[in-house]
C-alpha cells in the first residue's frame, strides 16, 4: 500500500507521523501552556529538538502566608517543586523573583529552603518586600546575598545569556513605586558596557520592571532608566513576580514577562479594591498558581516562555 | 506655616460641610486624645486625622498582607504589621506629619497635630 511505502516520496509516513507528534506537543505547550505530561520517546524527541539552555522562574513563595487565600502556602511550594523534579529535562538552574518568605522569619526561610533545595538546582535570588521586613535586612543578606553588590544586585553569564539579578524593593519613595536607586543603576550601566550587542539579556527583578499598574504600586519608578541602558542589545528578557499573575508585554527587542505565585493569586489590575490576596473556589486556587520555564536557543533573539499551573 | 495649615484645614472643613458624617467624622478626631486609623484595602482609613498634641494613634492592620506605617520624616517607624497587629504613636509636637507604607509606598496618610492649648496652633 502507499501508506506503508518508507521509501519513493522522501518522507516516510512513520517520519510524517512523528513530525506531527512534536508539532502537537509544541502546539500544547504554548496553547494549553504546559509542559508535556506523557513521558517516554515523544519527549525524548522534544528534548533534542530544543537544545540551547533552559532553566525555570519561581516567585512569590509566602512561605508562613496561612490565610484564606491560600491557608497552606508551603504545601503549595511543595507540589511546584515536586513538579520541576518531575520535568522529563532537567532545567540547568532556577531563579527566585523574591517573596520568598511572608515575614522574613528565620523558620520561614528554612521552611523554603527546605523544600527549594530538594530541586537539587543552584537557585539565583533576587528579594521581595517580604524577605525584607527585619532590622537591616539582615536574613535575606545572609542567606542569599553571598557575592551581591549593595542590596543584593548581581550579574552572571550561562550559555552565552548575560544574567542580571535586580534588588527593586528597598528605599521606596512615599507615593512611588519600586526604586532602582542611582548607585545600583551605575553599577547596571558599568555591568553591560562592554559586551556585545548580540549578547541575550536576561533581567530578574521582584517587581515590574516597566510601568504595569501605578494605582496598585506595580511598577518601578526608575526601571526605564535601566533599559535604556539595554536598548541597544538585541534580545532583552525582562523576568517579574510580585503581582501573582502572569502578564507579558513585547516592545521592541524587549520582552517582559510575569510569573505566577506559587501561594495565592491577586486580581487584575483594577478588577478589586486593593491587589490584596485572592480568594477564588477551592477547585480553581491550583490553576492560578504555577511556575515558568524559559528556554533559550541560540539564533533564536527571543526566549520562549512556557508557564505552568500547578493543575489545568 | 502653622497659620497656613489652619487655612488649609478651614478650606477643607467648609468643603466637606455639605457631607455632614464626614465633618462629624474630623470633629470627633479632634476632640479625642485616642484616635483609631485602620490599615484595609491597602489604605489608611482615615486617610487624614487631625489631633491635639499629646494624643496617642494607633494604626491596626486589617489586611492579609503586612504592612508598615513610616513618616517621611523620620519621625516614626512602625515594625512590619501583619495581620491585626497595631502600632501606637503619641504625637507631642504640633506639625503636619505625612506618612506612608514602605513596602506599599502607594498607601500614604497625614496626621496633624494641633497645639493643646485650646485649638490655637501656636
Amino acid at each position: 500500500m502507499a501508506l506503508n511505502n518508507d521509501s519513493g516520496d522522501g518522507i516516510s509516513r512513520r517520519r510524517v507521523l512523528e513530525c506531527m507528534s512534536w508539532t502537537g506537543t509544541g502546539v500544547l505547550w504554548s496553547i494549553a501552556g504546559g509542559v508535556p505530561r506523557s513521558l517516554g520517546i515523544i519527549d525524548e524527541a522534544v528534548a533534542q529538538e530544543r537544545p540551547g539552555l533552559t532553566f525555570l522562574q519561581i516567585s512569590d513563595s509566602h512561605v508562613g502566608f496561612d490565610k484564606p487565600a491560600n491557608p497552606n502556602a508551603l504545601g503549595t511550594l511543595e507540589e511546584a517543586i515536586g513538579r520541576i523534579n518531575a520535568l522529563p529535562v532537567k532545567p540547568a538552574f532556577m531563579i527566585h523573583t523574591g517573596d520568598i518568605s511572608h515575614l522574613s522569619t528565620p523558620s520561614q526561610f528554612d521552611d523554603a529552603d527546605r523544600i527549594i533545595s530538594q530541586t537539587r538546582l543552584d537557585v539565583h535570588y533576587v528579594p521581595g518586600e517580604h524577605d525584607f521586613l527585619d532590622e537591616q535586612q539582615k536574613l535575606y543578606r545572609e542567606r542569599y546575598g553571598r557575592g551581591s553588590k549593595g542590596a543584593g544586585w548581581y550579574s552572571f553569564d550561562a550559555n552565552g545569556v548575560h544574567f542580571i539579578g535586580l534588588v527593586n524593593v528597598i528605599d521606596l519613595k512615599a507615593g512611588g513605586l519600586g526604586n532602582l536607586g542611582a548607585a545600583q543603576l551605575e553599577w547596571l550601566e558599568d555591568d553591560v558596557k562592554g559586551r556585545s550587542a548580540s549578547t541575550p539579556i536576561v533581567v530578574f527583578a521582584h517587581m515590574p520592571l516597566w510601568s504595569l499598574y501605578p494605582e496598585w504600586g506595580w511598577g518601578t519608578e526608575d526601571g526605564a532608566r535601566a533599559l535604556a541602558y539595554l536598548k541597544r542589545f538585541g534580545s532583552v528578557t525582562v523576568l517579574n513576580g510580585h503581582i501573582h499573575q502572569i502578564m507579558q508585554k513585547v516592545e521592541g527587542n524587549v520582552t517582559f514577562h510575569t510569573a505566577r505565585s506559587t501561594a495565592f493569586p491577586q486580581p487584575a489590575p483594577g478588577t478589586a479594591p486593593s491587589p490584596g490576596p485572592m480568594k477564588v473556589a477551592d477547585g480553581k486556587l491550583r490553576t492560578m498558581l504555577g511556575t515558568t520555564s524559559i528556554n533559550f536557543k541560540r539564533g533564536e533573539s527571543r526566549l520562549a516562555i512556557i508557564d505552568t499551573a500547578l493543575q489545568n | 506655616m502653622q497659620a497656613s495649615v489652619r487655612n488649609v484645614l478651614t478650606a477643607a472643613l467648609l468643603g466637606v460641610l455639605t457631607v455632614g458624617v464626614l465633618s462629624a467624622a474630623l470633629c470627633t478626631a479632634r476632640a479625642q486624645s485616642a484616635v483609631a486609623v485602620s490599615i484595609d484595602n491597602f489604605t489608611f482609613n482615615p486617610e487624614h486625622v487631625t489631633v491635639k498634641a499629646g494624643s496617642t494613634v494607633t494604626w491596626t492592620n486589617r489586611d492579609d498582607i503586612p504592612h508598615t506605617v513610616v513618616a517621611t520624616g523620620h519621625a516614626f517607624r512602625s515594625k512590619a504589621l501583619d495581620t491585626d497587629d497595631s502600632y501606637s504613636f503619641t504625637f507631642t509636637t504640633p506639625g503636619t506629619y505625612e506618612y506612608f507604607c514602605s513596602l506599599h509606598p502607594h498607601m500614604v496618610g497625614t496626621v496633624v497635630v494641633e497645639s493643646a492649648g485650646g485649638g490655637d496652633a501656636h
